[in-house]
């Protein structure tokens, strides 16, 4: 009977107060948070080609993003830590991947944007972010957010897939515990785009969340879509005030 | 193909001087499929050599298992100032070089 209450009391959920989160980075092990503080962290390629698209021009318009923008340094900081954000022509929120796409659509003139996991976007994407990184996440206070914010929040604790489970049921009820060997993040999006060892790549938050609902066995959202952003929004405001990340290394 | 490479630039003689270099390569295996089913051809690097004033002092022969963006870290000791080359060949046998001068002081 002790030992059965000692063990329902190790599986107890731990509550996540908003003193005590831990971000994926506080619980990788001591050898992935070196690789990762490493000036030469394999994701720092992606930061060099996003430099180097930055002021190149491009598109019809024959416009770079530095003609418009300037210093990514100046002009950038503080952007990925604040997105997604209201877009007033398509009124409706996008994420900072989605609103690179636009601005390659509507200024620099570009055809159609490429697709969200082109590795120039990604780099784009990667350099853009990494003018954030160490800055606080501070969620757009813009009212017409909220809907979509309350939806990614309904999402959140939506079971979903044949396996029937929420984001909520893993990253709320049992983060840090385990899931076979790995360790249950409290899905804090501070690290995005990150190089995971185990896609050899750089990867969005689109593709984690593909990843979660493939493993429960649900159809994942479209990459970009109405249902990511709105998550998207939701854990940023679930995560108001961490540091952002970057570049981010993960298992 | 970028490069990262950390070397000191200068050297007390007879110093052990630690290498690190990275090379953004894809490393693909060959015995992945694509979404159309085939495999995707082999591409990797096959072999890594550093050459410090033109005498072979590191030399590293890669395999299919090693992840993309292959990391390689080595020690040389500093004698004399002069180049240290890094010359990486991959399977349909293309070569990069990198060159930097190592200051023995």
């Amino acid at each position: 009977m002790i030992r059965a209450l000692a063990i329902i009391a190790l599986l107890w959920p731990c509550a996540v107060s908003a003193e005590d989160r831990r971000t994926g980075y506080d619980d990788m092990s001591p050898a992935l948070q070196l690789l990762q503080d490493d000036p030469m962290n394999p994701g720092v390629f992606w930061v060099l080609d996003g430099e180097r698209l930055w002021a190149e021009p491009a598109g019809e318009a024959e416009q770079s993003c530095a003609d418009c923008h300037v210093e990514a340094g100046a002009s950038m900081q503080g952007v990925a830590a604040r997105y997604p954000a209201w877009d007033e022509a398509l009124s409706t929120p996008v994420d900072l991947s989605g609103r690179i796409g636009l601005c390659q659509t509507r200024y620099q003139g570009l055809a159609e944007a490429g697709d969200r996991s082109h590795p120039d976007r990604l780099a784009l994407l990667a350099y853009v972010t990494h003018q954030s990184r160490g800055l606080p996440i501070t969620p757009d206070p813009d009212p017409r957010l909220a809907p979509a914010r309350a939806e990614g929040e309904a999402l959140f604790f939506t079971r979903m897939g044949q396996l029937n489970l929420s984001c909520a049921q893993c990253h709320d009820d049992n983060a840090g515990g385990h899931l076979a060997a790995a360790r249950i993040p409290e899905a804090h999006p501070t690290g995005y785009p990150q190089y995971r060892l185990e896609w050899e790549t750089l990867g969005t938050l689109d593709r984690r969340l593909a990843g979660c609902m493939t493993g429960v066995r649900a159809e994942p959202f479209a990459p970009g879509s109405a249902q990511t952003v709105a998550l998207e929004l939701y854990l940023k405001s679930r995560a108001s005030g961490l540091a952002m990340e970057s570049l981010p290394i993960r298992p | 193909m970028a490069v990262l490479i950390n070397i000191p630039e200068t050297a007390a003689p007879g110093e052990i001087v630690a290498i690190k270099i990275l090379i953004q390569h894809p490393m693909e295996t060959g015995f992945r499929t694509g979404s159309d089913g085939a495999l995707v051809p082999r591409d990797i690097i096959e072999t890594v050599v550093c050459l410090y004033r033109g005498e072979e002092v590191f030399r590293a022969d890669l395999f299919p298992a090693v992840a993309a963006n292959p990391f390689l870290g080595f020690h040389l000791r500093a004698e004399e100032t002069g180049e240290v080359a890094f010359v990486w060949t991959d399977i349909v046998g293309a070569t990069s070089r990198e060159f930097r001068t190592l200051t023995v002081a």
